[in-house]
């Protein structure tokens, strides 16, 4: 198994007594957890902390299944920690607020937690830092959150992020190999260390159920039903993640195929093998994730020399946490030096018809359906309604995509989330953005039979697969016998995709042709190529010049012929 | 530019009661170049410093070229021009413009503005005018009429105009009709795409009578042999550019038929024209093209195409430049892209979408286009490994002969 060597203990002063709080945020786990390993050599006293704080950025916005699957997360963690003689206290409030007293009634000595990358997790540790100090409190961080340090990538390529996944790619060639998982929190490691764990502990300490969670929430303002709510589809916590792991690298093992697998129909639905939530909330360490798919690959393949493209899940979620550390901005567009400033339509009807299903496409209705009901939908259905929300069809802004799925996915974290809707609506990242998802042949596609439609819109049940995908076609007859008729049971569409397409391709051509300074006739090379100088944050900003008069450069047509370049 | 004021302020505060500063003598030409390297909110500025200064700002030259940007809080994120700069425009350089454009957001509000503003350049000589919507089309939600009166200002005043860009808006023949009469010596790009309201007879009185076009852009519906004839007529001056917006308004929509004669004479009157053309239809709609010889140059399909479809691009098409598919469907295109490869010899640019193509074949097809490939973005779901290539060795092989690194295009997986 893979563990790293355990660095010496840290040195005490005579024998003054180490009280310590680990301070879990994510990384919500025993294993490799290197700061809550740090944390317990030489400490007398151990407490592990978990604070709810609906101040922090994001909290408004976070829906129910969510909250359902955080809070597996510390039930299970309480529970893997009972079995160490010790406990999780929850608690509620702003870590600001909390620590300095905390720091003062359990007299603690020492806080530990995981690396955040994230522009306000940085800020919110500065100022614990700072509080820590004070008190007098020696506080260990360490990085696990992600596979690498991320500042040392920074650092490889120049002091900038990489602007580009191949870049990021070649950057990652170049970083030394991944540091192992730190061992596991067992009996033996946690020893010396007690925790005082009172008797009205769960009263003050508990896990909150849901329902109580509610109750808390509600003085905020955060309002979530938990009534008529099924049975959790995403069941949280480290210990349904570390069998996951185990029943995902049987399942590659079997297929002895790790080539990214083909899109079907039952791709769409939630996978007992699915990982993504586990690894944003930290269940499941990606280092231990990255070891394990490493070994099977070189057993399955008897080839030591694994490509990149094995990791692509955990590469992706590196490249954008590497994007973002240092962009507070990173999620919107306005202000933002790595964000093209695209012309968006302010729509809140279409919008909530979009975050609602009920944009008449069955295939984009039933997506987002099954989003608000499950909290996870397939990273292809996520391209789908992102493109028709964007640059496809409706033409709005990702920043108000982004908040839904916020809102709504369990495995959505700031960075990852926010880079990857201005990946797919291509404000960023030198995105081509001529392929257009469309909202009829795409799901015809991938399941010509429309059982997934079927499955998350029963009101189109009786729809035969010739017509599933655009209803709105059928004859009368199908309808009637369906027992839907559009736009009656079932919305119409809420565009002509042929005519929303024509138009945003021209819209993102004027953009972009006005970003390359390109005039040519191709549609390709509007894009302006990453140039291998390291992609630094060359201003990408089409902007709207104030009726600009300046050098007559004129804004967008030139007087007679555009270059009939090739 | 703040700087500089600063240090103006100052040097004038030292020369205090003296008539004579430098900087409010600098020759008016001097400051003319300067302030064409300043944005306009410099110059703004840069115009309260003094009087020679404010003057300067006022000069013709610096008021040729205005972009108007109109947007409305409710349904944009950008801001708009200041409606005093607007008004002081009009009143006071209105006869300085020549190369002006309306940027409109997706209100019916933003487009009335612009409207407005063109009825009262009545003593403007345009050379260039744009009509760009943003987002929706907000100039086809004008009152027609509106819309009309507004733009017949420009083209009754303006009578040297020689660009024209009024894709979305509902312009009819009538008004086209008035554009001829007093602008056919020097239009020379006309883009029109998606205008309704004009038919095939009034884009041909247009050919008819400018002779000097060079670019035009229009839908499939108003092209037709007699628009092609009279754009390769011997009165007319090589045309250079030709973009078609092919659109499917219903499923099963009828498309007539260009004579490959109509193609074959513009192709001689204009041996370098481009032909650029958009398609926007279903699969089953593809029944009137590509069954002989097009001049096309740069293709689009936007939605999913056939790969029968595809096979008669192969075949037809020699002069094709760049071919984007968006989407084609689960069977593999090899055999479509060698053909491609082999008989449209001048192909430099190639997109693929939601497509299949085997390694080997790409690979093959590669080999084929070489070096003149010049832009390859292909989805990286679009490959198949097979026997030969896995999807990571495929980038070496594509790399090899092209002559420089290439991968495909990735989307984020969760």
């Amino acid at each position: 198994c893979f563990t790293s060597s355990p660095p010496p203990p840290p040195k005490k002063l005579c024998d003054m007594v180490v009280n310590t709080i680990h301070w879990f945020r994510k990384g919500l786990r025993l294993h490799d957890n290197p700061s809550l390993r740090d944390s317990i050599r030489g400490a007398d006293s151990l407490r592990c902390v978990y604070i709810l704080d609906p101040w922090f950025a994001g909290s408004s916005n976070v829906g129910i299944n969510r909250w359902r699957f955080l809070l597996h997360c510390l039930e299970d963690l309480d529970n893997s920690l009972r079995k160490l003689n010790s406990r999780l206290y929850v608690i509620r409030g702003q870590p600001t607020d909390v620590f300095p007293r905390l720091f003062k009634e359990w007299q603690i000595n020492r806080l530990s937690y995981e690396y955040d990358s994230e522009p306000f997790g940085k800020e919110r540790d500065a100022a614990i830092q700072k509080l820590a100090c004070e008190a007098g409190v020696e506080v260990m961080v360490q990085v696990s959150h992600t596979l690498y340090n991320l500042v040392k990538i920074i650092e490889l390529n120049d002091g900038h992020p990489p602007l580009t996944y191949k870049r990021f790619q070649a950057l990652i060639n170049r970083m030394d190999a991944v540091e192992l998982p730190a061992e596991t929190i067992t009996l033996e490691v946690i020893r010396n260390c007690a925790t005082p764990i009172s008797e009205d502990h769960d009263d003050k300490f508990g896990v909150p159920s849901l329902e109580e969670l509610g109750k808390f929430l509600f003085l905020f303002f955060i309002r979530f039903e938990t009534e008529g709510l099924t049975t959790a589809i995403w069941p949280g916590g480290e210990t349904e993640a570390l069998m996951r792991l185990e029943r995902h690298l049987e399942r590659k093992a079997w297929v002895a195929n790790f080539e990214r697998p083909r899109m079907n129909a039952n791709s769409l639905l939630a996978s007992p093998t699915g990982l993504s939530p586990y690894l944003r909330f930290g269940c499941l360490s990606c280092r231990l994730f990255y070891f394990r798919l490493t070994d099977l690959y070189r057993k399955v393949k008897k080839n030591n020399s694994p490509p990149l493209s094995l990791y692509g899940q955990l590469l992706w979620r590196e490249f954008f946490y590497t994007t973002a550390t240092n962009n507070s901005c990173f999620d919107k567009m306005e202000g933002n030096p790595v964000c093209v400033q695209i012309p968006w339509d302010r729509n809140p009807e279409a919008l909530a018809k979009w975050a609602e299903g009920q944009t008449g496409f069955p295939w984009i209705d039933a997506i987002m359906t099954q989003l608000r009901q499950e909290g996870w939908i397939h990273h292809l259905a996520r391209h789908a309604v992102a493109c028709f929300l964007t640059r496809g069809d409706l033409w709005i802004s990702w920043e108000e995509g982004m908040k839904v799925f916020e809102e709504l996915l369990i495995d959505v974290d700031w960075s990852v989330n926010a880079g990857s809707w201005m990946w797919l609506s291509c404000s960023s990242f030198f995105q081509q953005f001529f392929h257009c998802y469309c909202p009829v042949g795409f799901g015809r596609r991938t399941d010509p039979n429309g059982d997934y439609i079927r499955r998350y819109l029963p009101i189109l049940r009786g729809f035969p697969a010739k017509y599933i995908y655009d209803p709105w076609n059928a004859p009368e007859e199908v309808q009637k016998a369906a027992k839907c008729i559009i736009g009656v049971h079932y919305p119409k569409p809420m565009v002509n995709h042929a005519e929303a397409s024509r138009v945003n391709i021209e819209r993102m051509k004027q953009i972009y042709q006005q970003l390359s300074s390109y005039r040519g006739l191709g549609l390709l090379a509007t894009v302006p190529v990453h140039i291998n100088n390291g992609g630094n944050g060359k201003r990408v900003d089409a902007g709207t010049r104030q009726g600009s008069a300046g050098s007559c450069e004129t804004p967008s047509i030139q007087e007679g012929m555009s270059s009939a370049g090739t | 530019m703040l700087n500089q004021k600063r240090e103006t302020q100052e040097k004038q505060n030292k020369i205090v009661g003296s008539l004579d500063s430098d900087w409010a003598r600098l020759p008016q030409e001097l400051l003319l170049h300067i302030f064409q390297y300043l944005p306009l909110l410099d110059r703004a500025y840069a115009s309260q410093v003094c009087r020679r200064w404010n003057q300067a700002f006022h000069m013709p030259e610096l008021w040729r070229c205005f972009e108007f940007e109109l947007n409305q809080p409710a349904s944009s994120y950008l801001k708009a021009t200041h409606p005093d700069l607007i008004k002081q425009i009009i009143k006071r350089h209105s006869n300085h413009l020549q190369y002006v454009s309306f940027k409109v957001d997706s209100s019916t509000e933003s487009a009335e503005a612009a409207c407005d503003i063109l009825s009262q350049l009545v003593n403007c000589s345009l050379k260039t005018l744009g009509l760009i919507s943003t987002a929706r089309p907000s100039f086809m939600e004008v009152p027609k009429s509106h819309f009309i009166s507004a733009l017949t200002v420009v083209f009754v005043n303006s009578k040297s105009l020689s660009s024209l860009k009024i894709d979305d808006t509902p312009v009819d023949d009538p008004s086209l009709k008035v554009l001829v009469a007093n602008n056919s010596d020097t239009l020379k790009l006309l883009k029109m795409s998606s205008c309704p309201h004009v038919s095939p007879a009034g884009i041909l009185c247009v050919a008819d009578q400018c002779h000097g076009l060079r670019e035009l852009a229009l839908n499939y519906h108003l092209l037709s042999d007699e628009l092609l004839l009279a754009l390769s007529s011997e009165k007319h001056v090589h045309l250079e550019h030709l973009r078609i917006d092919v659109v499917s308004e219903n499923p099963g929509q009828h498309f007539h038929t260009i004579k490959k004669s109509s193609w074959d004479a513009m192709v001689r009157h204009s041996p370098k024209f481009n032909l650029v053309m958009y398609f926007f239809l279903y699969e089953d709609e593809f029944g009137p093209f590509f069954n002989e010889e097009i001049p096309v140059t740069h293709l689009y399909f936007g939605r999913s195409v056939s790969k029968e479809v595809l096979g008669r691009v192969g075949l037809h098409c020699p002069r094709l430049v760049e071919l984007v598919v968006c989407a084609n469907g689960l069977r593999p295109l090899d055999e479509e892209l060698i053909r491609i490869a082999k008989h449209c010899t001048q192909l430099s640019a190639i997109g693929l979408g939601e497509c299949e193509v085997s390694c080997s074949a790409f690979v093959e097809f590669v080999k084929m286009c070489g070096r003149r490939l010049s832009q390859l973005s292909i989805m990286e779901e679009v490959l198949i490994p097979d026997h030969k290539y896995s999807l990571d060795e495929i980038h070496w092989e594509v790399s090899k002969h092209l002559g420089r690194v290439w991968f495909p295009d990735m989307m984020p997986t969760w």
